[in-house]
């Protein structure tokens, strides 16, 4: 039993007893019920609250800071600056550009300047209106153009390539003469606007310094490991005396996944206070916070030859990334490495370059770095399908990579059940019988993609396990699972509930889950990039099989038969040779405890070496692939552009539906937040730097109204190496959302959407010039016929 | 989350005691009524009362009743919910009706009051903001400044009015009965709203709505409010067109108006719709042809400015469209206009 071992597909005692089923979630009627515990519910004797200075300047030296008069007002107990803080971090190891509080200048509007921990919430309001910070404004960067052609002033003083993030440029093949070659060629720009995760709980953070010298930071975090990490960085605190717990936690979709000031601040304050401090942000900090969705310019080329195969894909990217790195090095690759499937790229290049603005720092949403490449794709696959006057779903289906194969960037692919989602979308949307004859302003539109299952490079290069878990089994009967993982709402928790009852032959109740506790769980890397199910499901099982051969052992010796007649059927084990012989699972623990002592085991995954051989070849490998087809339905009003999606269908391959409930939410959760960013979302600033609407009322996200009728077609390509034949299902399905939209809409009414978000008037504009366009054809070709 | 700021909260429960109260506080104290307004306006730093007097308490505010001579009059407490969902509005002022219908989303219009709606605040993209945000804009002249963000070196606030109340009661003549310490007047709202986006109501200082009088509307009476916003919930308009049309008994439109709001500081009347649809047969190309040149008049009377969120150019484009799309839904006995 290791960490690399592969488990199979295959039932562990015959057949599925809660795996594929539709299980409540672990924490479901605690969420439903109010009682679940999120990190504001929680509050200490003497806790104090934090609250947060922020800079009103987008882009300035700061010259001088006083405190003392907030110092002076009753009952203040604690003031920091970035002085206090100095340590600079970041989520990935090589680009650590951020401090905890602004050290010598601020880089957008919005960045935290000063900490206050007071006896109460409008103390601390009070002490940051006086407290007094000198600025010197320094030249606004808002273009990322401007970032790629200016340096001066620099945005980070140090950085070794000036305003300029990160830079990739890799190339497969003979680009060029492949598309020299090719029948038909399309080129276009194309542009994604920017959004946010908007998810429900703000973060919060308390901090617990105890005399015994131990800092305890409960956080609404997706990655307790690396906070965990970074704060021991930060503070210059041994690891070991530190625990990180995440409570229940109320949505993140990738905005939860960086360190944070808050974190830092509030560990700080109750070190120098001696008393727990917390702080929880309001809304518009989290808009300022943000670490949404890059906003990318971009232009793709691409070739086909007349019966619609591809020959070669050409693209080259500006990716916005605000005032700091985050995981943008990731970004600037995912951009260009995940988009060599569904279809097969014969040759492909891509140039990549993030830059530096003063805007709040983009970091990863939902799909990350790909949705954006995905939407220009798609849409540029549609053209070409349009020029060769072929079926849109047809010229994807030429196209396809199959099982087992690998793709042009080396990445490997295991299962695949991408023609199958086409075929569940077409056969569910009646596109055939319904493309084409909808009537005015109607129109169907698809579009597919897909995405990784984790990926195979920790943030931090290391060669221990990606995923652990504990198990302790004891004579109550129950199974208690450490895990480290981080449930975000996705259900990890209630997944590894599900296997480990599956694997030990359990009844559901029988297994309950302690996760995110870093003095309790064995390491996981956190709730990023799709990998909870797939790693820690494998490391579940890793760890279970490791229990199983001795609970069957005490119950063969018992009745003096072979182990192999034994079987655990949710909770009770009977004797496949035997009807006389039965007990319950709680005996049979017994019967174990007695005769191996304590039982408990841990399980691990690590991914197997996966990846291209070139610098960069290994991000974007992942151990398994999702694929995703949408068919997108739409009504155009053509007197006022406005858009209404009434039907999304999402066929999207899973593997394994290890919860297929969870896995169609998921989808649908996916489904609703593409069709958003397509629709509505819009996370933007003024020139200076400032905000549109850092609020819920003028960041529009679709109401229960406005969200179209999502019917979720789950697809089973059963993965050799996910636990069971699982693959991810949290972000894959949200990347044809937003393509099928503006494929459908130039089925509706003609137009190409290649501007990102598709508002009502940016629709009346190019339906306008499209009614001018066609009155000159139609003049042109000698009046209407 | 962002603080209320600290405040005395008094809770009378007759109009005569709310009066005397604001009278002897004076202008450091603010009437709540549903809250749904004030509260988060509070919490951005715009008002900071020392006292609020809450009207929560007074019954005699609340309720909807029918006159002997016909007038209908709605208690300002009365929820907008209650508005929306009587059938005595729906019949009487459908066009009141479907403006109440379409404010807010379910549970604001079951907390928020048509009477809250009717002195809503203005609305601006630059003004409803946080205190720290609009202190990294620069104060506007309508709060703690004196720059206007949307008209640049302009020296009037064009903060938007966005009750979507408003429009309909200007169409169905209605007054507003108000009281103070001592007296009590009404005032047509037709008078009620002035153009300057600071403070767009004329109300004497301790004055408190008590009631929305609305006279009788003849059998031939028919209204559609048109409302353009971004979702098909919660939003504030980024325009509201409020119509009547009244038929004689053979059926030709005897009285027709159409008012505008979301706009500007007051809503606006096209007095063009009366003039120009009255004596005509709907449903008939000349009438047909009327409303289009009634549409592109009141785009051509109106200037859509920034001041809320949005495209402007937008907004301003689809003031034709709202109109046209309103007078035909008034005629058809349908409506809402709304894109749900």
């Amino acid at each position: 039993m290791a960490s690399r071992d592969l488990h199979g597909i295959d039932p562990p005692w015959g057949e599925f007893r809660h795996v594929g089923r539709a299980s409540r979630k672990v924490d479901g009627l605690a969420k439903a019920t109010g009682a679940a515990v999120y990190t504001d519910d929680i509050s200490l004797p003497g806790m104090l609250h934090a609250k947060l200075l922020r800079s009103p300047h987008a882009h300035a030296r700061i010259l001088a800071i006083d405190t003392t008069r907030a110092r002076a007002l009753p009952g203040v107990r604690g003031i920091i600056t970035g002085e206090d803080l100095p340590v600079k971090y970041g989520i990935l190891p090589w680009t650590q550009d951020e401090t905890a509080l602004a050290v010598s200048k601020v880089r957008h509007v919005g960045e935290p300047v000063a900490a206050v921990a007071a006896v109460d919430e409008d103390t601390a309001n009070e002490a940051l209106k006086l407290i007094q910070v000198d600025y010197e404004p320094l030249h606004t960067y808002t273009d990322p153009f401007e970032s790629l052609s200016r340096n001066d002033p620099p945005i980070h003083e140090h950085h070794k390539t000036g305003n300029i993030s990160k830079h990739v440029h890799l190339s497969f093949g003979e680009v060029d003469a492949a598309l020299s070659r090719a029948d038909v060629v399309v080129e276009d720009d194309y542009f994604f606007h920017g959004t946010t995760h908007a998810a429900i709980e703000p973060h919060c953070a308390l901090a617990r310094y105890g005399a015994e010298g131990v800092l305890t930071l409960w956080s609404s975090t997706q990655i307790s490991h690396y906070v965990h990490r970074a704060l021991a960085h930060v503070l210059g605190l041994p690891a070991h005396r530190i625990r990180v717990i995440q409570p229940c936690l109320g949505g993140a979709f990738g905005g939860k996944s960086d360190p944070f000031s808050l974190e830092f601040v509030t560990a700080k304050l109750s070190m120098l206070s001696g008393r727990p401090v917390k702080l929880l942000y309001t809304r518009e900090e989290v808009f300022y916070t943000h670490r949404g969705r890059h906003p990318m310019h971009m232009r793709y080329k691409t070739g086909a030859t007349r019966d619609g195969r591809l020959t070669g894909v050409d693209a080259k990217i500006v990716i916005d990334g605000g005032a700091y790195s985050s995981f943008g090095l990731v970004t600037t690759y995912y951009a260009g490495q995940l988009l060599t499937g569904p279809y097969d790229f014969p040759t492909y290049r891509f140039d990549s370059t993030r830059v530096f603005t003063n805007k709040p720092a983009c970091g990863p949403k939902r799909g990350h770095g790909s949705v954006q490449p995905r939407f220009a794709f798609e849409v540029q696959l549609d053209e070409i399908a349009e020029k060769l006057n072929m079926d849109p779903i047809e010229i994807r289906r030429r196209n396809l990579i199959a099982a087992s194969t690998t793709t042009v960037n080396g990445q490997r692919i295991t299962s695949n059940g991408v023609a199958q989602c086409l075929d569940f979308v077409e056969k569910a949307s009646g596109w055939t019988s319904r493309r084409g004859r909808l009537g005015p302003g109607r129109g169907l539109g698809v579009a597919a993609s897909m995405y990784i299952s984790g990926t195979n490079y920790p943030i931090y290069p290391n060669p221990m396990p990606q995923a652990a878990v504990q198990l302790k089994v004891d004579r109550s009967g129950l199974v208690t699972v450490f895990s480290g993982a981080n449930d975000i709402g996705q259900g990890s928790n209630s997944v590894a509930q599900y296997l480990v009852a599956e694997e030990l032959g359990l009844a559901l109740d029988q297994v309950r889950v302690v996760s995110a506790d870093t003095d309790l769980c064995p390491v996981d890397l956190g709730a990023y990039s799709s990998r909870e199910t797939f790693m820690v499901g494998n490391a579940l099982i890793d760890a279970c099989r490791k229990i199983r051969p001795q609970l069957v052992q005490a119950v063969a010796d018992k009745w003096k038969v072979d182990g192999t007649r034994i079987r655990f059927v949710n909770g009770v084990v009977g004797d496949l040779e035997d009807a006389s012989h039965s007990m319950s699972a709680t005996e049979a623990i017994c019967l174990a405890e007695e005769r191996f002592d304590a039982l408990g085991a841990t399980g691990a995954y690590n991914t197997p070496t996966l990846g291209g051989d070139y610098r960069g070849g290994t991000i974007g490998a992942s151990p398994a692939y999702s694929f995703t087809a949408h068919v997108a339905e739409v009504s155009v009003d053509i007197e006022t552009g406005r858009i209404t999606c009434p039907n999304v269908w999402i066929a999207h391959d899973c593997g394994r539906a290890l919860n297929p409930m969870l896995v169609a939410g998921q989808m649908e959760g996916s489904a609703y937040m593409g069709v958003a960013e397509a629709l509505m979302e819009h996370h933007d600033v003024y020139p200076s730097g400032l905000h549109k609407g850092p609020s819920l009322l003028d960041y529009r996200i679709p109401t229960s109204v406005d969200t179209p009728a999502l019917h979720a077609l789950i697809v089973e390509s059963l993965d050799p190496e996910g636990p069971y034949g699982a693959k991810e299902a949290g972000e894959g399905p949200l990347h044809p959302s937003i393509p099928a939209i503006s494929n459908a809409v130039f089925d509706a009414v003609g137009i190409r959407l290649r501007q990102l978000p598709f508002t009502p008037g940016r629709v009346l504009t190019a339906l306008r010039a499209r009614a001018k366009e066609v009155s000159a054809e139609t003049a042109r070709a000698g009046g209407p016929r | 989350m962002l603080r209320l700021p600290r405040f005395e909260l008094r809770q009378p429960t007759s109009v005569a005691e709310a009066a005397g109260m604001l009278q002897d506080l004076g202008p450091g104290a603010v009437v709540l009524a549903g809250g749904t307004d004030l509260l988060p306006n509070m919490k951005h730093e715009l008002l900071t009362p020392a006292v609020v007097v809450s009207l929560g308490r007074i019954e005699a505010l609340r309720g909807i009743r029918v006159e002997a001579d016909g007038s209908m009059v709605i208690g300002a407490m009365t929820t907008i919910a209650e508005v929306a969902s009587s059938p005595v509005v729906a019949e009487r002022a459908p066009c009141l009706a479907q403006a109440a219908g379409l404010i807010a989303g379910p549970q604001l219009r079951r907390a928020g009051t048509l009477g809250g709606n009717v002195l809503l605040d203005t609305r601006c993209q630059y003004y409803n903001q946080s205190h720290f945000w609009r202190q990294a804009l620069g104060f506007c002249l309508k709060k703690d400044g004196t720059a206007c963000h949307v008209v640049v070196g302009g020296a009037r606030c064009v903060a938007a009015a966005a009750a979507d109340s408003a429009p309909a009661l200007m169409t169905l003549g209605a007054s507003l009965e108000l009281e103070r310490a001592g007296a009590r007047r009404a005032v047509a709202v037709e008078d009620f709203w002035v153009s300057d986006g600071i403070v767009n109501r004329r109300m004497l200082p301790g004055e408190i709505l008590v009631s929305i009088r609305i006279p009788p509307t003849p059998p031939g009476h028919r209204g559609a409010y048109g409302k353009l916003r971004e979702r098909g919930s919660i939003d504030f308009p980024l325009l509201g067109v409020a119509t009547r049309i009244d038929l004689d008994p053979k059926g030709v439109i005897e009285r027709a108006e159409l008012v505008l709001t979301a706009l500007a500081a007051r809503p606006r009347r096209v007095n063009e719709a009366s003039t120009s649809l009255r004596g005509l047969r709907p449903l008939t190309p000349a009438f047909d042809e009327a409303v289009r040149e009634v549409a592109g008049m009141a785009e051509r009377r109106c200037r859509t400015l920034s001041n809320l969120s949005g495209d402007t150019a937008w907004r301003q484009a689809m003031i034709p469209v709202y109109v046209r799309r309103t007078l035909h839904a008034a005629i058809a006995g349908s409506g809402p206009v709304h894109h749900l």
